[in-house]
């Protein structure tokens, strides 16, 4: 018995050197479709060029528990996020990844984006056509919670930025149409996909604000005939970052597959897979194959805010502006 | 339970006319039918339901295939593990006095109120990258978490009380007047546990186990914590049916939930059996000693 369980503790042990060259990428949720096109699309293309064979792995989570994850020591090659700032928490938090890391690619090192957009049923029967409709009494908004999501965060600073951008806006104003539209909001689902499930299986509200990407999938998985997506006037650019993790690839000796891995994704065909998948590409020539399906929309980034990290202590932190608003709706 | 051995034959004494007994039981088998059976029954419907080709491709796909290994050397590591130590901390506790037993007693039982992400966390918090061990473990290149050992570990922590908590009520009922004969006959500690401890035991201690091991496979909380979630690699069955939920793979994930439903059925068979022989094995230490 003892020689019994020393072997097979000894093939537990071993099992992760088997394969030749593998790369971990860590995820969040919603990418696993855009991954499993793209995974294979990058093995093909790197053993054609450099003759070695690669196999990536998948971890999927939300994007910022996939990111305490990687700073508890998961052992990503790579991270893709929804956020910035999540890959700014591996640098400050785990120090795997080095500062300056959104510069060692192109646009930020964010390969693709996507935008919010107004998701409503079927022949718009509220007659929502931009942000300020989401004010109106009787509307019901559901988005995921700022506080734990990604996309909830998009969606508040996207209100925020349409109220400034109108004649006469400023902070107090923005602050007062945004704390409106909260109050519209009759759930605060933790994430994303919790989200789209209280919109589109529970029946609940007008209205979900969500990922354009995300609008796709619900068209893939609950068919096109059930809403409608509405394009705001304005709306946010939600830059999807990636990078390498130094301090992973060092040890394993494998940033040049990870480099390659992330490199491949601003390549046609990596934009031409998140195309497919409903994220804005960043080549002109792919984006104008697939401009039928991205309508064009005037966009603002977050560096209205000074870039993400700012907005999160000023907006999102314990104690921020979005607390004090939440505060303010649960008094009345 | 001494004393119980003659109500063999039982009559029903009850007050109630027919229809509130028809009544109760009829509610106590509806809920039993809405709860158990249907939820079930739907596990199999959902996982056959585009036929039995598709149900045995979901099942031998490759990151499928890697989680069922998984879970089995998680649970063939942790049960024999959690079976000489429950052997150990029962036999210790029946059979001796000490001090601090009581502790010892509270101490097993700690993984039955911890709730099983907290037991996951505990693992983060000691060998983490950030955990008081992690840049230690680091340095030498050894991975815990996010890898299989903390699987395995946090596996053994959940089934810890399964073995001790069966045994040490049954080591306490039998006393310890046989190995105290055993001992003035001049058997050795060895020979007292082999042949005189171990016969009166086996049919509990298997059912220690049979319950470690449904654990050890069923387990979710604490192992999502420090899986890391890479497929075909750290996804035990149960994390591996939650990703393929997630990817709207619903025949996937219920072909999958069907293995642990079989195994629970396996088990409740084993169960009722061990169960059947250890009274046997009760009623005859009751009968000896009354004789």
């Amino acid at each position: 018995m003892p020689r019994l369980l020393a072997a097979l503790l000894a093939a537990a042990l071993s099992l992760p050197a088997v394969a030749d060259t593998t790369l971990l990428n860590v995820s969040y949720d919603v990418m696993r479709d855009f991954y499993k096109d793209y995974n294979p699309a990058f093995t093909k293309h790197y053993e054609q060029r450099f003759r070695e064979k690669v196999t990536v792995q998948q971890s999927h989570g939300g994007s910022s528990k996939q990111a305490r994850s990687v700073i508890d020591g998961l052992e990503a090659d790579v991270v893709t996020m929804n956020q910035s700032t999540d890959i700014d928490a591996i640098v400050e938090k785990g120090k795997q990844i080095n500062p300056g890391w959104e510069k060692r690619l192109p646009n930020d090192s964010a390969p693709f984006s996507s935008l919010q957009v107004l998701i409503v049923r079927k022949g718009n029967p509220k007659g929502i056509k931009d942000w300020s409709d989401l004010l109106k009494p009787g509307v019901q908004v559901v988005v995921p919670n700022p506080k734990t999501s990604g996309n909830g965060r998009y969606t508040y600073l996207a209100a925020w930025g349409y109220a400034l951008k109108q004649p006469g806006g400023n902070e107090t104003k923005a602050r007062e149409f945004v704390t409106g539209l909260f109050k519209n909001v009759p759930v605060l689902d933790s994430g994303g996909r919790a989200a789209t499930t209280t919109f589109m299986q529970r029946n609940i509200g007008d209205v979900l604000v969500t990922f354009e990407n995300e609008a796709e999938m619900i068209a893939r998985e609950f068919g096109r005939g059930g809403f409608e997506v509405v394009y705001p006037s304005i709306s946010i650019d939600a830059d999807l970052p990636v990078a390498v993790v130094d301090k992973v690839v060092d040890k394993k000796g494998t940033r040049k597959v990870a480099e390659e891995y992330l490199k491949y994704l601003w390549s046609p065909a990596g934009q031409d897979i998140a195309a497919q998948n409903y994220l804005r590409p960043r080549d002109p020539k792919v984006f104008a194959k697939y401009a039928k399906q991205f309508p064009d929309v005037k966009l603002f980034g977050v560096n209205e805010f000074g870039g993400l990290q700012k907005a999160q202590k000023v907006h999102f932190d314990d104690g921020g502006v979005y607390d004090q608003i939440a505060a303010s709706i649960a008094k009345k | 339970m001494a004393g119980a051995s003659n109500n063999v034959h039982r009559s029903i004494v009850t007050t109630e006319s027919r229809s509130v007994r028809w009544l109760l039981t009829g509610l106590a088998l509806l809920f039993i039918a809405l709860f158990l059976v249907v939820p079930l029954a739907s596990v199999f419907y959902e996982a056959l339901r585009k036929g039995f080709g598709l149900y045995f491709q979901a099942l031998v796909e490759p990151d499928a295939l890697s989680a069922v290994k998984l879970t089995l050397i998680a649970a063939l590591i942790s049960v024999p593990l959690n079976l000489v130590f429950g052997v150990a901390a029962a036999w210790a506790i029946a059979k001796f006095e000490f001090r601090g037993k009581s502790v010892l007693i509270t101490l097993i039982d700690l993984p039955f109120s911890v709730s099983p992400v907290v037991a996951g966390l505990i693992y983060v918090l000691m060998v983490g990258a950030q955990g008081w061990w992690g840049p230690w473990l680091i340095e030498h290149d050894i991975k815990i978490i996010f890898a299989i050992p903390g699987i395995v570990l946090a596996t053994v922590f959940v089934t810890f009380p399964f073995v001790a908590r069966e045994l040490i009520p049954l080591m306490e009922a039998q006393g310890s007047e046989e190995e105290q004969a055993a001992m003035t006959l001049g058997a050795s500690g060895w020979q007292t546990f082999w042949r005189v401890t171990l016969p009166n035991i086996k049919w509990g201690l298997l059912y220690g186990v049979i319950l470690a091991n449904a654990r050890a496979m069923g387990e979710f909380g604490a192992v999502s914590v420090v899986s890391g979630h890479i497929r075909g690699e750290t996804n035990t069955i149960p994390l591996h049916v939650e990703i393929l939920y997630n990817e709207y793979n619903f025949v996937g994930a219920f072909a999958c939930a069907s293995l642990l439903a079989l195994l629970a059925l396996v088990t409740l068979a084993l169960k009722s059996f061990v169960e059947w022989r250890a009274e046997k094995q009760a009623e005859a230490a009751r009968r000896d000693a009354t004789e």
